[in-house]
């Protein structure tokens, strides 16, 4: 960059900023300004009717011994933990049956993807209606083949499943990445592996999955991602935490403390340790996937 | 060659069942949502909401049943119920039927000759813009004129107004349902009128807290005389707009959220992705990288040094902080676009510079143009983004009349507590389905937008 540009650089350099300046601009406002802010929050009590005070790293010594924030941070553990592997297997597993030429694969395509965009405070309500205790037609259904549903939304034990069954609900939009990348898979892979006499399971397992390697990379970082940004659901449907605060999810915490007890300085800190959390585990996907993932020639 | 046949029932029966268990949560709200409330709690639960029929008078009348034993194997057709059957008595006047209220309700038809009935009506006035309820002031102040009367209106800002029209301008119109009775400036008559004025007409027992004056008659029967139909109760997406209180205005609300935000997505992005892809500037690919930097930061951090920077700008409470934002490029759209810009051959643009087009028009003219397909992907997940968004509204807005409709939603779910599930499953119908709706029509768009987002990553 140092050196002198010429009058064509010049004029070139000019025009992308001005092309880029609504981004320069938000970037700054909406973008820089708030990151900034938040970091020093994050050292201050800060309950909004009073200017924040400088308090050193009390926010984050106060996380170590808060047992709420703990149980946040396992519930949310435990929600990505089951949710994003269950997710990217359903997902997986129902784009090589769509990849199949089956007939009506447009329609079973459609059914497929149509949950994904239904607004999440939708999926709520339906949710809470299909897997009420008092009425619901899930445990309407147990009981016909003879089992006795749990109360979903009311047991301790049960919560946290409800919530990953209603993501997995959800997996539209990860299912059509696959099927995309599932379409890039050369035929004639198979077609060889086959004349070898590899068995459909040892196909999938040996040509499938390193083809389609890195969409499942993609799919698993957008999952880690959402699933430590989960709110809506746990929010909507289980008031935020759920019985004994058992599907209190890290976010919907930390906007408790932001806006129900004005601990703003607190919420700011939890913020950043979920960025780094989500930087980390990233990373690790990231390193992990250098050596599985295959990019085709042109990666 | 059996097991490969084997094998594409399997796949079939897999990719049928998993459909139907993905179906099944979407089909239960639309169910739900048009049954009556005991339908919809009912065990065991059925798909299709229906009627009981009776007849009564040679008519087939839908009736309401009491007594139905929790256990439905334990009915028989001889099963004794408690059937309820509603009913209006209706009289002309002025050529119009109209409802009124015995004032002996349970009065012989064989015996009486008069029966004295109230019958209630709001007065109407005609003063150029339509017909307003209006009362008659309850002292005319004597200077009005012959055929002139002195009434009360309510204006447009709720303050009432007292008024002196020509009587000619005045007209009787009878309450008809009960929220026709609810509405201010009612008046109630008794008048005596003979029996045979009087006729008995049979109204659906669904209706009976909606029509007026609706009399309910308890009969004994057997389960045998009912009768069975398949109906659908459309009145709960009325009712529940209803029941919301501010729909309107949730609807008003999203709906020019989701313009602007449309409009500022389409706007900002398409001039950013455009400095990023087809100009070539010193430093431009690491910047970019900044961009692409940014998608990683989880909204959480920006959570609340974004409040107080709204909240200092004394936007809390507004829509703004849902749509400014919006002007100035988020990374993703920025992303999707520069990706297709990319694609653009570069000899286009080189060509009309060549020819003296500026930058400008290079781009209104040539490359928005052909980009068409990727700028329809951003303002369609955009508009989606902002119909579904649930945390920004929950954040800035403060007042039930700013709320957009899917905290408004919430809202409502909260104030009812989870009973009125029929309601609730209504509501959510008309918050999902347009969303639906969108997406059968723009299926392509909205696949290859996906599939755009995640592989070329």
């Amino acid at each position: 960059m140092g050196g002198a540009l010429t009058r064509g650089e010049r004029q070139n350099l000019y025009k992308g900023l001005g092309f880029i300046s609504p981004w320069i601009v938000g970037f700054a406002v909406f973008g820089l300004y708030p990151l900034c802010a938040s970091f020093y929050y994050s050292f201050c009590d800060y309950d909004v009717l009073n200017k924040p005070a400088y308090v050193g790293a009390l926010n984050y010594q106060d996380m170590v011994g808060d047992t709420v924030f703990w149980k946040a941070l396992y519930n949310t553990i435990y929600f990505a933990v089951f949710s994003i592997p269950l997710g990217l297997f359903t997902a997986f597993m129902i784009a090589v049956m769509l990849n199949q030429s089956v007939k009506g694969r447009s329609v079973f395509r459609t059914l497929y993807f149509l949950p994904s965009i239904v607004p999440l405070i939708g999926v709520s309500m339906i949710w809470m209606w299909l897997f009420n205790s008092d009425y619901s037609l899930v445990n309407y259904s147990l009981s016909k083949i003879g089992l006795e549903g749990p109360g979903w939304l009311t047991e301790e034990a049960w919560v946290k499943p409800t919530l990953v069954m209603s993501g997995v609900w959800q997996v539209g939009g990860t299912i059509v990445i696959f099927l995309a990348a599932l379409q890039d898979v050369p035929r004639s892979l198979y077609e060889s592996a086959e004349i070898d006499g590899a068995s459909a399971p040892v196909r999938l397992w040996h040509i499938t999955v390193p083809m389609v390697s890195p969409a499942i990379y993609f799919n698993l970082v957008m999952g880690i991602i959402g699933a430590s940004q989960e709110f809506v659901r746990p929010f909507v449907m289980l008031n935020g935490s759920g019985p004994n605060r058992s599907a209190l999810l890290y976010v919907v915490n930390l906007y408790q403390n932001a806006f129900d007890y004005l601990n703003m300085g607190y919420a700011c800190a939890m913020a950043w340790v979920l960025f780094v959390i989500i930087v980390l585990l990233t990373w690790g996907a990231t390193v992990i996937s250098r050596k599985h993932v295959y990019y085709g020639g042109d990666g | 060659m059996i097991s490969r046949r084997l094998g594409r029932v399997m796949l079939y029966v897999a990719l049928v069942s998993g459909a139907v268990i993905f179906t099944i949560p979407l089909l239960w709200m639309l169910s739900t949502a048009v049954k009556p409330i005991d339908q919809a709690r009912s065990s065991p639960p059925r798909w299709l909401p229906y009627q009981h029929l009776m007849e009564v008078d040679g008519q087939a009348v839908p009736v309401g049943v009491e007594d139905m034993p929790e256990d439905a194997a334990a009915v028989s057709t001889e099963t004794p119920i408690t059937v309820g059957v509603a009913y209006q008595w209706v009289m002309e006047i002025d050529g119009q039927a109209v409802p009124v209220k015995p004032i002996d309700e349970q009065f012989d038809e064989g015996e009486a000759s008069t029966v004295e009935v109230v019958v209630h009506y709001h007065m109407q006035v005609n003063d150029g813009g339509g017909w307003r309820l209006a009362k008659l002031a309850e002292l005319n102040q004597g200077e009005a004129l012959e055929g002139q009367v002195d009434i009360v209106v309510i204006e447009d800002d709720g303050y009432m107004s007292r008024q002196t029209v020509e009587a000619s301008r005045l007209r009787r119109s009878y309450d008809l349902t009960t929220r026709d009775m609810k509405a201010s400036f009612g008046v109630s008559e008794t008048l005596a009128v003979p029996v045979e004025a009087l006729s008995r007409v049979w109204v659906p027992w669904d209706d009976r807290k909606v029509l007026a004056h609706v009399l309910v008659d308890w009969r004994d029967a057997r389960y045998g005389d009912l009768t069975e139909k398949i109906a659908f109760r459309w009145r709960n997406f009325g009712d529940a707009i209803e029941a919301m209180d501010m729909f309107p205005a949730y609807l008003k609300n999203t709906l020019v959220l989701c313009v602007l935000t449309v409009i500022g997505t389409v706007i900002s992005s398409t001039l950013v992705a455009y400095g990023f892809s087809r100009i070539e500037w010193p430093g431009r690919d690491k910047v970019f990288l900044l961009v692409m930097a940014t998608m990683m930061i989880p909204g959480s951090v920006m959570m609340v040094p974004l409040f107080t920077l709204f909240r200092d700008m004394g936007w809390i409470g507004t829509l703004r902080p849902l749509w400014v934002p919006t002007f100035f490029a988020g990374a993703f759209n920025v992303f999707l676009l520069r990706q297709f810009f990319r694609t653009i051959p570069k000899d286009l643009s080189e060509a009309a510079k060549i020819d003296g087009c500026s930058e400008l028009r290079v781009f209104w003219q040539i490359i928005l143009p052909l980009a068409k397909p990727a700028i329809t992907v951003v303002a369609l997940f955009q508009f989606m983004g902002t119909w579904n968004d649930f945390l920004g509204p929950l954040i800035y807005l403060t007042d039930q009349e700013d709320f957009t409709l899917a905290l408004g939603l919430q809202f409502f779910q909260s104030k009812s507590g989870g009973t009125q599930w029929h309601y609730l499953m209504a509501a959510s119908s008309l918050v999902v389905l347009p969303v639906i709706v969108l997406f059968f029509l723009a299926q392509r768009t909205f696949i290859e937008g996906i599939s755009m987002s995640g592989l070329k990553g």
